[in-house]
């Protein structure tokens, strides 16, 4: 169970024990971390409905993913690309799973994430050119998301974390090859220091 | 299966017998059923026309389904002048009728060349022109890129934005002056709206994470778009000012690429399904992703679907891309050309897409009918992402 789901649901504990009424909506809703502001959208999907023919339903009902803090929780910020340069994450082709060989940099910046408790971080996903523009754009996200979750499993406060995609407008390598390509495909960390 | 032999001499008696009844009568060519991808092009003759008003009809006419030949194989001859303003004539070549006779003034000779071809395609087609609408596009120049609009044939294009930033992703409000397109002016991919008459524009979607993939409802009252602040990239729709957001998908793949059925009631999207990439449809309002089969390609993404609500086209990602169109309710799938991005024009058969050439890219147009397509003028720098104006 992640730690940031221990409390509420100790809470919720208490409130039962203390003989009050409470909903009981089958998963405990968690209130966004830290901030508010957003149009609150609920993490399950609607109710079971009998699917006409071609219909299919989602594959997930959206639980696992941890919406993104409110814009401009880290406004201001300071941006410093080098710190975390050395831990840039590789992803394959057309995937945002993350592999077993890159869980060792992620490891490293959840540690140093630990380490120096006032920063946070920017987590740019990138793409190769071998999808269309929009397509890599998502796929991009998609990639940092992923290393934002896996963060978050390793139990850094997913309200230090922000994500965004440059889809395949900032590759560092531009050659048309596998060799640039496998460069490409990445996911970086950016510190963030409070003004 | 065995059929008795005396039906078939009366018919052979009855067939002799109008044989040569028929001799004296008109001979009924039967058309050829036109097909998406295989349609043969109308044979037209030009002549009489120099410089860049030929070259403009010439492509103007090319990319709507038109061949060019002598006068004794076409079905229509044009003939004019442009000694100062054009002039120009149709006459059907079987009939010799004369179609119409013109002459064209005000704006530029190539605007009067746009205005005759316009006219040549409604009275041979019974269809409205696509010779002076409008595209929007991406230009690239390796640090930033920055949204233009252009004829539809990429002159006189003019740039939109100055955010020296990434500028994605443009799409027309139907019917107005105004784009929505994607930049990173804020640090951060928001999608804004860009009042082209007055030069302001209006932030519409400013979330955390992405917000990109702007499309513009048939009615111009809503946006769909996608958004990740859920945490995974989903189908949202709003309001046209950002108002009143509404999440259409849930899952756990990456959605992209939005467009609107015509009659504002459906969102396509390319989504994965079962770990297979596919176009699938919500309703606008709500409700289970249904698939749209495309079969015989893998991997659809970037779909438009077209003005009179029959195809949709798309991208099919197999190594190369290529330009791919399946009818609006899923099936076979027509490959067409190599190319990415499509959008429709009003004409729902011309088509501007995105080829890709050395490190860049470069746009053109296509005729899905004919599968005629021509490359369109480029500004410097890499052009893609295009929208065509309806």
């Amino acid at each position: 169970m992640k730690q940031t789901q221990l409390i509420p649901l100790l809470l919720l504990g208490l409130l039962l024990s203390a003989g009050c009424k409470t909903k009981n909506y089958g998963i405990t809703r968690l209130p966004p971390p830290g901030t508010g502001g957003q149009s609150g959208t609920p993490m399950i999907a609607d109710a079971d409905k009998a699917p006409p023919a071609e219909a299919v339903k989602g594959t997930d009902d959206g639980t696992g993913f941890t919406p993104l803090n409110a814009r401009g929780s880290h406004s201001g910020w300071k941006e410093n690309n080098e710190f975390f340069d050395a831990y840039t994450v590789h992803f394959e082709y057309d995937s945002s799973i993350l592999k077993s060989s890159e869980l060792a940099n992620i490891q490293a910046v959840a540690g140093q994430l630990k380490s120096n408790p006032s920063i946070a971080i920017k987590i740019r996903g990138h793409c190769d050119e071998r999808g269309t523009e929009e397509y890599n754009r998502s796929l991009g996200e998609r990639r940092a998301l992923a290393l934002r979750e896996e963060l978050i499993r390793l139990g850094i406060d997913p309200a230090r974390l922000d994500t965004v995609s440059f889809g395949e407008d900032k590759p560092v390598a531009v050659s048309h090859n596998e060799i640039a390509w496998k460069q490409n495909r990445r996911g970086e960390f950016v510190e963030l220091t409070p003004p | 299966m065995r059929t008795s032999l005396f039906p078939k001499l009366c018919l052979a008696a009855l067939v002799a017998f109008n044989a040569s009844a028929a001799d004296q009568s008109e001979i009924v060519v039967r058309r050829d059923i036109d097909v998406l991808g295989s349609t043969k092009p109308i044979p037209v003759s030009i002549s009489g026309f120099s410089g860049e008003v030929a070259q403009a009809l010439q492509f103007d006419l090319y990319v709507q389904g038109f061949s060019f030949t002598s006068p004794e194989s076409a079905q229509f001859l044009i003939s004019g002048s442009n000694n100062g303003t054009v002039q120009g004539r149709l006459v059907d070549a079987n009939s010799k009728a004369t179609a119409f006779s013109k002459a064209y003034s005000g704006g530029s000779i190539r605007r009067q060349a746009h205005a005759f071809s316009d006219d040549i395609v409604q009275a041979v087609m019974h269809k409205k022109g696509i010779a002076q609408t409008r595209i929007a596009f991406k230009v690239d120049t390796g640090a930033n890129s920055e949204i233009y609009i252009a004829d539809f044939d990429g002159h006189n294009p003019q740039g939109v934005t100055k955010d020296n930033t990434i500028v994605a992703a443009p799409c027309w409000a139907p019917g107005r002056m105004m784009l929505y397109y994607t930049s990173y002016k804020l640090g951060n991919p928001d999608i804004f709206q860009h009042d082209l008459t007055s030069g302001q524009r209006r932030p519409i979607a400013t979330y955390s994470g992405l917000n990109t993939s702007a499309a513009v409802s048939p009615d111009g009252r809503r946006i769909a778009m996608i958004l990740s602040k859920s945490g995974s990239p989903d189908v949202y729709v709003c309001d046209a000012d950002g108002g009143n957001l509404k999440r259409l998908t849930s899952t756990r793949e990456d959605e992209s690429s939005p467009c609107w059925s015509p009659d504002g009631q459906w969102i396509c999207f390319a989504t994965k399904l079962k770990e297979r990439r596919a176009l699938c449809k919500v309703s606008a309002s709500g409700g289970e992703i249904q698939r749209i089969p495309t079969t015989g390609v893998l991997n659809p993404t970037e779909p438009e679907w077209s003005p009179d609500g029959k195809w949709i086209v798309f991208t099919s990602m197999m190594g190369g891309f290529e330009i791919c169109t399946v009818p609006a309710q899923g099936g076979q799938v027509i490959e067409l050309v190599p190319g990415e991005d499509p959008s429709w024009a009003p004409n729902s058969r011309t088509v501007v897409y995105a080829r890709r050439q050395g490190g860049s890219r470069v746009l053109a147009v296509l005729d899905v009918m004919t599968k005629q397509t021509k490359d369109i003028s480029r500004v410097a720098g890499s052009n893609s992402q295009p929208s065509w104006a309806k």
